[in-house]
């Protein structure tokens, strides 16, 4: 859903006269990828629904007042962004400090295995790709926005730092913690396996 | 500098560019710079190697997804009251 693709398709006149022929095909087009990013920032189906439905409620009521300062889509993912984080709010009031300050654990990295070699379809099994999903749960909300925008939904930094209203430089920074935190948490579960297949070809004889 | 010999401070530099590097927006001379390193320091060419491959395994994990299902689209639709325009 980049910008270039989706700016010239909907007529911003219809949409805010109201035109709801032309609101219902906005929102038909935007949607999945509304819904995708709600579920995976969420990890629920119920509350990544949610999302969808206030997102596009209030986009309905409050687009007459969109001035077209950011493209349409982000002005959708920054409505998304912002139920998805209330969600999260409402669910653990107790993470409003996570929420509100970067991680700024160290990220330097510990688990150092070459897991690159296993088989593709290991790699992209349905268990890994469950994997993959719970892995990112493990990152703090303000690093898992960043990340699931970026590398995820493959938004631009600039878009992604346009969505969540904070510098491309912010962006990076995050990106990047988010990446090596994620790395970690793969190596550690890919590399099971590999021991696993050594203890399975190997000498060893437990 | 010697590229070839292996110090901590090293590693760490390489830390802070990885994460351009592998998008491919690294300052050629930092490049250059870091590619020598990894080339004379396994770990953190493991490192810059599986930091990639979980890039790509999410890419491709989000290009297996399918679309929206489609009673969370109907019952979007209907919240909306648009259900007359769903096609």
């Amino acid at each position: 859903m980049s910008e270039e693709n989706t700016k010239p398709i909907f007529s911003m006149e219809a949409l805010q006269a109201g035109d709801r022929a032309e609101f219902a095909r906005m929102m038909d087009h935007f949607s999945n990828p509304i819904y995708r990013l709600g579920l995976k920032i969420l990890a629920n189906e119920q509350d990544a629904e949610d999302v969808l439905q206030e997102t596009f409620i209030k986009a309905y009521h409050s687009i007459a007042k969109f001035e077209g300062r950011s493209s349409l889509s982000t002005w959708l993912y920054r409505i998304a962004t912002n139920e998805a984080l209330m969600l999260i709010r409402r669910r653990k009031p107790t993470l409003e400090l996570v929420l509100e300050n970067d991680n700024e654990e160290d990220v330097t990295p510990v688990e150092i295995v070459d897991w690159c070699c296993l088989p593709e379809e290991e790699l992209l099994s349905s268990e890994s790709r469950d994997f993959l999903e719970e892995a990112v749960q493990v990152l703090t909300p303000p690093l898992r926005l960043v990340f699931l925008m970026r590398d995820v939904e493959g938004l631009s930094i600039k878009e992604t730092a346009e969505i969540l209203e904070i510098s491309e430089s912010a962006v990076k920074v995050r990106l990047m913690r988010a990446r090596l935190k994620l790395r970690e948490e793969l190596t550690h579960y890919f590399g099971a396996q590999l021991d696993g297949k050594e203890v399975q070809y190997g000498s060893a004889s437990t | 500098m010697d590229p070839h010999q292996h110090d901590s401070a090293n590693c760490k530099d390489l830390l802070a560019n990885i994460s351009a590097y592998v998008d491919g927006t690294l300052r050629e001379d930092l490049c250059v710079l870091l590619e020598e390193h990894i080339h004379s320091c396994r770990n953190c060419e493991i490192v810059v190697n599986t930091l990639q491959k979980t890039i790509d395994l999410y890419h491709e994990a989000a290009e297996k997804e399918g679309a929206i299902p489609e009673d969370v689209r109907s019952r979007l639709f209907a919240r909306l009251e648009l259900d007359d325009f769903i096609e």
